[in-house]
């Protein structure tokens, strides 16, 4: 029961690394390059970009579960409805640098924007 | 012409070899700096100032056919977007047939005959051919749960599908050690689970169909308002009528409507009248009458008459298409209300994984045999309640529903937090004209004084007033005009703000404005203010014309009150807002409207500057602030305002500026925006009770605290069909919305 127990611990700490402790390397956004949204996540979901610049970000949806069809940068006032297999331009203007999330309107998929 | 960057769709490009093609067909088309495909997702990138229909030419010549991207979101989009969601509905549905059919037999002879532990060899090689269909059930059925909780797992987030698959999954190998090594386990805790994995499967894509067919109808308003695009225009090319595509209409085109025909762009009449239906955009039922120089808005209905117009603003840059975007932003925003939701959602599903594993262990430490049963049904149960699919669809639903509501009777919404406020307003200011009147003023009364002749005064009136841009100065320049009046030319005009004008014609000084002024100059008014007064208190607004120092007449201009206004503010006033009137008039005059239309206050001689002042005023005493003009000259006090209420056509910056957009004239708009204000509040309060009722009540009971006195623990098979229909009545509930109706008038 003791080894049973110190597993279950041991799985806790593992959730609570994973989850929410654990930062992801971010991939540095290429001009063209689609975010796909499909099985659950966006790819990449760490996007950098570089401050200061005006930039595009360029989304495809492949994903058919509801949820995913919306996109919203809630610190840039940014919404946009993304349909089924076809590529969405989403203009970003001149940011500061710093973290911007995006999300579904569950939040069940998750993106930051990193802007350095 | 096209400044930005422009995204095409390639449709036809099947191998990797197109993309050069494709490139060189579009840089052969002038002015484009720069082309790049992607072959990735068929998408090519435009730069340079170029027209969109020359580029979606280049490529058809190249054998391929493009599609904008991102333009006006219109039909077709809405179209694909249906077709897309039916197929998802279809594959639902059959997903969930197939895995009830295996699922509903299994939990009737549980429930029947409640022999599911395996204590035989023969129940062994049973229940292991069960566990084998089952695990056929869960690659048909439940692959898309697994591949996204995998993904999802891989970029270190957890949504609903790691739920489903760990709470199902855990089932299905439990089961499956009690199949192969029953020997590991206590007698008692032999059980097996398929049935559970089965029917949680099964429920739940069941849920997943029917919210598509319910999120759906949350779109309804969009849908319709995209419906009022018209998919052709009747373009005059060469001297000849032509049909083209709606997106091949270019500015300056002269367009050709006949009756029953919708307006494909937004124009201006050069031919023709007609009376044109706008109710749809403007929630006005009465046609209008459109004849040369009138403008002509896309997606209205041309009634009668046959009208040619030049095209002012066509493709994403129409009224209608600027609306559609609006409406579809405010949709997915999200009112203050819905945050905590958010962040709860955020944090919620690697936490309930936590108290999950948290509750086994209890179970396993402390629970009675088979405390292993115990634990994996109680830890399983938890995962598969805790989905917080209802809390996170709770607010976006009812704004998306509420949102598209108020745009269909003409009120634009312009984010959920516009919305939210709305509904706490507790003191709503009211720009007296072109607001509470029709802000068009008419000349009432012209008395002359010393025998002047009034023919003379008005010609010399009208001639310095001209030159004024004042709402009232235009009244007296109208009733010169009406007369045939020829206007004269005068000389070191001034305007000066807040009394009134002067000038000089020939050797004469006018002098035109309100009382202030003549003070301010010295001009005796003799008994004429006396009169001045009783017009005043019939609601007029006399000015005082002076020539050389002398009062020359006193002449009264009344802004008639919009036939509604007394209702609508008695609508305002019943639903406990307190109604201001805020007007530069002088105070008789405000006094006499203000008694007129019923408001509970109002603020006289108060200049345009001084209307944010007002404002603060009332947001310093406590009071939640809004304020409705008509979004040009009242700007700062809109934008100072806790909601801002802009009135006008729907055509100008107003849809850009103010928090809401009241497309018509009437203040029954404001009235209808209020009470879908708090109608959607109402309602998102209903979702978020119902979802945070759902889960907290539905975690405690998996995890079994009724246990100890009752001896109950809930089901796995209830909990996932609990889970499937929390987001279902979450969505149902939102489109209850839909059939709101605020108080006729």
């Amino acid at each position: 029961m003791l080894l049973i127990n110190l597993f279950c611990v041991a799985l806790i700490a593992l959730i609570v690394w994973w989850f929410w402790l654990y930062k992801p390397k971010a991939a540095t956004h290429q001009a063209n390059n689609a975010i796909v949204v499909k099985d659950g996540v966006y790819s990449p979901a760490r996007i950098t970009v570089p401050a200061n610049t005006a930039t595009q970000l360029t989304f495809l949806r492949q994903d058919k579960a509801g949820c995913s069809a919306s996109l919203l940068f809630p610190d840039l006032d940014i919404s946009e409805e993304l349909p089924l297999d076809k590529p969405v331009v989403i203009s970003l203007p001149a940011l500061a640098k710093g973290e911007y999330p995006f999300h579904c309107q569950m939040q069940m998929y998750k993106g930051v924007l990193l802007v350095e | 012409m096209n400044t930005q960057t422009t995204q095409l769709l390639i449709e036809g490009a099947g191998c990797a070899s197109c993309v050069g093609k494709i490139e060189k067909a579009l840089k052969t088309v002038a002015q484009v700096e720069q082309a790049e495909m992607n072959f990735a997702d068929r998408s090519v990138m435009v730069t340079g100032e170029v027209e969109v229909a020359s580029l979606l030419e280049a490529v058809e010549k190249a054998g391929y056919h493009a599609i904008l991207i991102n333009d006006q979101g219109g039909a077709d989009a809405i179209d694909e977007k249906e077709q897309a969601d039916a197929i998802y509905y279809k594959s639902l549905i059959k997903h969930t047939i197939v895995a009830l059919a295996v699922g509903i037999p299994l939990m009737i002879y549980g429930l029947f005959i409640g022999d599911m532990t395996v204590t035989n060899p023969i129940q062994q090689l049973v229940w292991g051919a069960i566990g084998v269909l089952t695990l056929g059930i869960m690659f048909f059925s439940g692959k898309h749960f697994y591949t996204g909780a995998w993904k999802s797992f891989t970029h270190h987030s957890a949504n609903m599908d790691t739920l489903i698959a760990l709470g199902t999954g855990t089932a299905w190998v439990y089961s499956m050690v009690v199949v192969f090594a029953p020997d590991l386990l206590p007698e008692m805790a032999r059980h097996v689970y398929f049935e559970a994995t089965a029917m949680i499967i099964g429920l739940i894509n069941l849920g997943l169909a029917l919210e598509v067919k319910a999120r759906g109808k949350t779109s309804a308003a969009i849908k319709r308002l995209i419906g009022l695009q018209a998919k052709t225009a009747r373009v005059i090319r060469n001297g000849k009528a032509v049909d083209i595509d709606i997106a091949l209409v270019q500015l300056n085109d002269k367009v050709s409507v006949r009756p029953g025909e919708k307006i494909p762009v937004d124009g201006v009449v050069v031919e023709g009248s007609s009376f044109i239906d706008e109710s749809m955009l403007t929630g006005e039922p009465i046609p209008v009458e459109k004849s040369v120089n009138d403008d002509v808005v896309a997606g209205t209905l041309n009634k009668l008459g046959s009208l040619t117009f030049t095209a002012t603003r066509v493709g994403k840059d129409t009224a209608l298409a600027h609306i559609i975007t609006m409406v579809k932003r405010a949709q997915n925003s999200k009112p203050p209300i819905g945050r905590m939701a958010d962040v709860i959602s955020s944090y919620f599903v690697p936490a309930m994984m936590i108290i999950a594993i948290i509750s086994a262990m209890v179970w396993l430490n402390f629970g009675p045999e088979p405390s292993v049963g115990y634990a994996i049904v109680s830890a399983m149960t938890i995962l598969i309640i805790a989905c917080p699919c209802a809390l996170g669809l709770a607010t976006p639903m009812s704004v998306m529903v509420g949102v598209g509501k108020a745009a269909e009777s003409g009120v634009l919404i312009r984010n959920g937090e516009a919305l939210q406020t709305a509904s706490t307003i507790t003191t709503m200011i009211l720009d007296k004209t072109g607001t509470i009147t029709e802000g068009a003023p008419k000349i009432t009364d012209i008395l002359v004084v010393n025998g002047r002749e009034e023919q003379q005064v008005l010609q010399l009136a009208a001639s310095i007033e001209q030159h004024s841009e004042h709402p009232l100065a235009q009244a007296v320049v109208q009733a010169a005009t009406d007369k045939g009046l020829t206007l004269f030319n005068v000389e070191n005009f001034t305007a000066i703000a807040g009394f009134g004008v002067q000038a000089q014609y020939q050797s004469a000084q006018l002098l035109f404005g309100n009382e202030k002024l003549m003070r301010e100059k010295g001009i005796a008014l003799s008994d004429y203010q006396q009169q001045a007064q009783a017009l005043a208190a019939d609601a007029k607004t006399p000015m005082y014309f002076a020539i050389d120092g002398e009062l020359a007449a006193v002449i009264a201009v009344a802004d008639p009150i919009k036939a509604d206004s007394v209702a609508a503010i008695a609508r305002l006033k019943s639903s406990g807002i307190k109604v201001i009137m805020l007007t530069g008039d002088n105070h008789a005059t405000a006094t006499a409207v203000a008694a007129k239309v019923g408001v509970d206050d109002f603020f006289a001689d108060v200049l345009p500057q001084d209307k944010a002042k007002k404002v603060a005023e009332l947001q310093a005493l406590g009071e939640v602030v809004g304020m409705t003009g008509d979004g040009i000259n009242d700007a700062p006090a809109l934008a100072l305002a806790n909601v801002g209420f802009a009135i006008g056509t729907g055509t100008d910056v107003a849809i850009e500026s103010a928090d809401i957009t009241l497309m018509r004239g009437s203040l029954h708009g404001l009235a209808d925006a209020i009470a879908v204000s708090k109608a959607t509040l109402g309602n998102i309060r209903q979702n978020l009770v119902g979802a945070f009722i759902y889960n907290a009540a539905g975690i405690p009971l998996a995890a079994g605290v009724l246990f100890p006195v009752f001896g109950v623990l809930l089901n796995p098979v209830v909990a996932g069909a609990a889970m499937a229909f929390s987001s279902l009545t979450v969505v149902s509930n939102a489109n209850r919305l839909r059939f709101f109706t605020p108080q006729q008038h």
